[in-house]
């Protein structure tokens, strides 16, 4: 296969490494090598986190780098902008338009850009953006929003629907699996902003 | 069977598989994982100890009482388990003993960064280093046959991209061993000069012997290629070097200590140009050099931070990668917050309030010394808060220690805080010393410990009582206080400040993010609203200054009603149920 180089960012809290899992499951029952790179510890307390996750015949670095990520998995506007150097020419943005202020900007020492998705678009970017959030809260758990946006994601990789389903399945709780498989079905099926 | 694992759940299988009956660790990020994935199986008997001193010696006395042991901590810890360490190399061992540590190149989560390679020349004591999660798993069954070969503790060290990386890993069985039978022998276990003298000869031969075995065993191996470059490198820079070079040559040492001096002549001779590619500092480089043989490592390469691919490429192909976008992505930083509902912004809303010099500690609340709290004047090391203080105030007199307060959290005070508060009593300081006890170890993701009632296994156990334990050492002012409870909790640091005795303030309160704490609802942002801005400065991430209007993210929020107690104006009130 061509490697497939996935990069998930977000706020710590988020839900970003419950989505490496679902992914890294997919890949491998593909058949494929490979590797999830993730961030734990004091990073994790509401700060930029990001996870890697690279697919291939045969996967060495679990990094992913500048120019490197064939889709960008953004949980949230400013981290799609932060790390918009690390997408590929030509890859695909998933961006949750969701807006968490970090807290420089709680303070009044900097300011939230308010043009990201202008300048994103403008940049000529591949940009599917949804609001996650609000579709998680109708399927019934804001806490599903990352699975949205797995939903929404698997369509861009042209791997079958059924196999992160099956995914989905292995990594969720069976209490919390009929909330998150509607979810991902709504990100799956989401008209594009 | 073949699984997608982290570095560390795969450490963990394989400690399984190698039949290891007795682990121990204190966490410490990136190591946590390790231990809590062997606390899952039943046959291994496992614990967290109160630090990592313990945590080895109770490894070193399962594995004299016959048992294949293992003890895992971060690269800080070997510093706090570095005396059993340096002296368990000389008894040797019965069962196997294997030391897990897991260095943090780039500081995702330490204050130093520090190279624990250095750990196993200074001590005497083998290591290997693993690339992956397989390896992870057949480095450490491999450390369990050369322990009880060799007779030493082997380390194994981890570097956070190995320990938090998942990749596939292929599932074995247990190993059915049975305990080694107990034998007394004072001339092998009791380090006194007399004995000691003479184990330090067996330590002697048995490097000999081990450098042979580095110089044999598959763990190092060459990957023959284009003999142009060479390459000899280890661990998570093995990956980095594969990805920037290509088709050339490497050796790939999977024992970092002792090095295999013929196979480096050898792989040298058989290339043009030599790099040594290791992370941190030039380990390898120095020892190769020392050899004769021409060595390009640190002169183009850094000894500050992780490596990448790029990196290599960068510094020695002197390619960059092209920038794909013309977008100005500059973003303002998004540092490490405490989380809304945290117990600890209330503390250092009274702190800041009060213009105390702090002494801080390891935990979740050194993010206090970042904006807004900014209250935090020292980290250093776990525990270190108190004598700090205790210093302090010797240095510069009792006024100043009037100002001044130690804080650190209830699973760091047991780590090594009661030593530096038995240390205020004895020499008679007067310091003021606040506890957090929020009912778990927070920041490596809620572990128990001695403090929190339960095992690591989630059996309910005897519970140290910190207000009994501080009257035991001689501290007779000791105070409970609820830090959301600002205005009693700053008469309690107000007074005990004052106090020309040693004191403890208790600031309690659980972590918001623990399963059982429920608060009733998010909070919002009503008229009242006169922009005053005091809510922004217990520094929530919730709470957003949206230019017109304050507003409450109802996404953040869980409802702790911090901020409504900092409000003057009536202007913050319960949104409705909470959005579970």
């Amino acid at each position: 296969m061509n490697d497939l180089n996935i990069m998930i960012v977000g706020v710590g809290g988020q839900g970003t490494l419950l989505a490496s899992r679902i992914l890294g499951n997919v890949a491998v029952m593909q058949g494929y090598d490979v590797k999830v790179s993730e961030v734990h510890g004091m990073s994790q307390r509401g700060g930029s986190v990001v996870t890697y996750v690279k697919m291939g015949d045969k996967v060495y670095s679990p990094i992913i780098e500048k120019n490197e990520a064939d889709i960008l998995l953004a949980f949230e506007k400013l981290e799609a902008l932060r790390w918009i150097d690390y997408l590929k020419k030509g890859g695909t943005l998933v961006m949750n338009d969701q807006e968490i202020n970090p807290m420089p900007v709680i303070t009044g020492k900097a300011k939230y850009p308010e043009d990201i998705t202008e300048r994103l678009k403008n940049g000529g970017i591949d940009l599917q953006s949804i609001d996650a959030l609000k579709i998680a809260e109708e399927c019934g758990n804001i806490k599903a929003m990352n699975v949205v946006l797995i939903g929404l994601l698997a369509k861009s990789t042209g791997i079958e629907k059924k196999v992160w389903l099956k995914s989905i399945e292995g990594v969720i709780p069976a209490k919390l699996l009929e909330v998150n498989l509607k979810a991902f079905e709504a990100g799956y099926n989401s008209s594009l902003k | 069977m073949k699984k997608l694992m982290l570095g560390n759940e795969s450490i963990a299988r394989g400690a399984y598989e190698a039949s290891v009956r007795v682990a121990s660790a204190y966490p410490g990020t990136p190591s946590t994982e390790i231990t809590e994935n062997i606390a899952k199986f039943d046959e291994i008997y496992c614990e967290w100890s109160p630090n990592e001193k313990v945590a080895l010696e109770v490894a070193i006395g399962a594995s004299v009482a016959g048992a294949r042991s293992i003890c895992s901590m971060k690269h800080v810890g070997l510093n706090v388990a570095a005396d059993p360490l340096f002296t368990v190399s000389y008894t040797g061992v019965n069962g196997g003993l294997v030391i897990m540590v897991a260095d943090d190149p780039g500081m995702h989560s330490s204050q130093n960064e520090q190279d624990s390679r250095f750990y196993a020349r200074a001590s005497k004591v083998p290591m290997l280093e693993p690339s992956n999660s397989q390896e992870c798993k057949d480095y450490v069954i491999e450390a369990f046959e050369i322990s009880e070969k060799y007779d030493c503790p082997v380390i194994v060290r981890l570097s956070t991209r190995v320990a938090h990386s998942q990749s596939i890993v292929g599932i074995g069985e247990r190993a059915d061993l049975e305990l080694k039978p107990y034998v007394k022998n004072p001339g092998k276990y009791v380090m006194m000069p007399a004995m000691a003298k003479l184990r330090h000869i067996e330590v002697e031969k048995r490097m000999a012997m081990l450098k042979d075995f580095a110089e044999e065993t598959k763990l190092n191996r060459i990957e023959w290629g284009n003999k142009d470059i060479g390459v000899i490198t280890s661990g998570i820079s093995y990956q980095y070097a594969r990805e920037a070079f290509g088709d050339v040559s490497y050796l790939k040492l999977g024992m970092v200590y002792p090095l295999p001096d013929k196979l480096i002549s050898e792989f040298a001779g058989n290339v043009k140009t030599l790099y040594v590619i290791e992370e941190l500092e030039p380990f390898f480089e120095n020892q190769i050099r020392k050899l004769g043989i021409k060595v390009i490592g640190k002169e183009l390469l850094p000894v500050i931070g992780e490596y990448s691919a790029s990196l290599i490429k960068e510094k020695i192909l002197g390619s960059t990668p092209e920038k794909p976008y013309d977008i100005d992505s500059k973003s303002p930083m998004r540092p490490p917050v405490m989380c809304p509902g945290c117990p600890h912004r209330g503390m250092f809303h009274v702190l800041k309030k009060l213009k105390l010099n702090v002494t801080g500690d390891i935990g979740c609340y050194t993010l206090g010394a970042l904006s807004p709290t900014e209250s935090i004047d020292t980290c250093v090391c776990m525990g270190a808060s108190i004598g700090m203080a205790h210093g302090m105030e010797k240095a510069r007199g009792r006024e100043f220690g009037r100002k001044t307060v130690a804080i650190l959290g209830d699973s760091t005070f047991i780590h090594s805080g009661i030593t530096g508060l038995i240390d205020i009593v004895y020499n008679k300081g007067c310091s003021t010393v606040i506890i957090l006890d929020n009912s778990i170890t927070g920041m490596t993701g809620h572990q128990q410990n001695p403090t929190t009632g339960f095992t690591i296994k989630g059996e309910p156990t005897r519970q140290v009582n910190l207000e009994l334990l501080a009257r035991a050492v001689g501290i007779d002012r000791v105070r409970i206080a609820d830090p959301f409870n600002m205005k009693e909790f700053e008469k309690v640091v107000a007074e005990e400040v004052q106090a020309d005795e040693p004191s403890v303030i208790i600031s309690q309160r659980p972590c918001a993010l623990l399963k059982n704490v429920r608060y009733e609802g998010t909070q919002r942002i009503n008229e009242n609203c006169r922009k005053c801005r005091s809510c922004m400065k217990i520094g929530c991430p919730a709470i957003v200054d949206k230019g017109d209007r304050i507003e409450i993210n109802s996404a953040l929020c869980v409802g702790c009603k911090l901020c409504s107690t900092v409000c003057s104006f009536n202007a913050i009130e319960k949104a409705g149920e909470h959005n579970e």
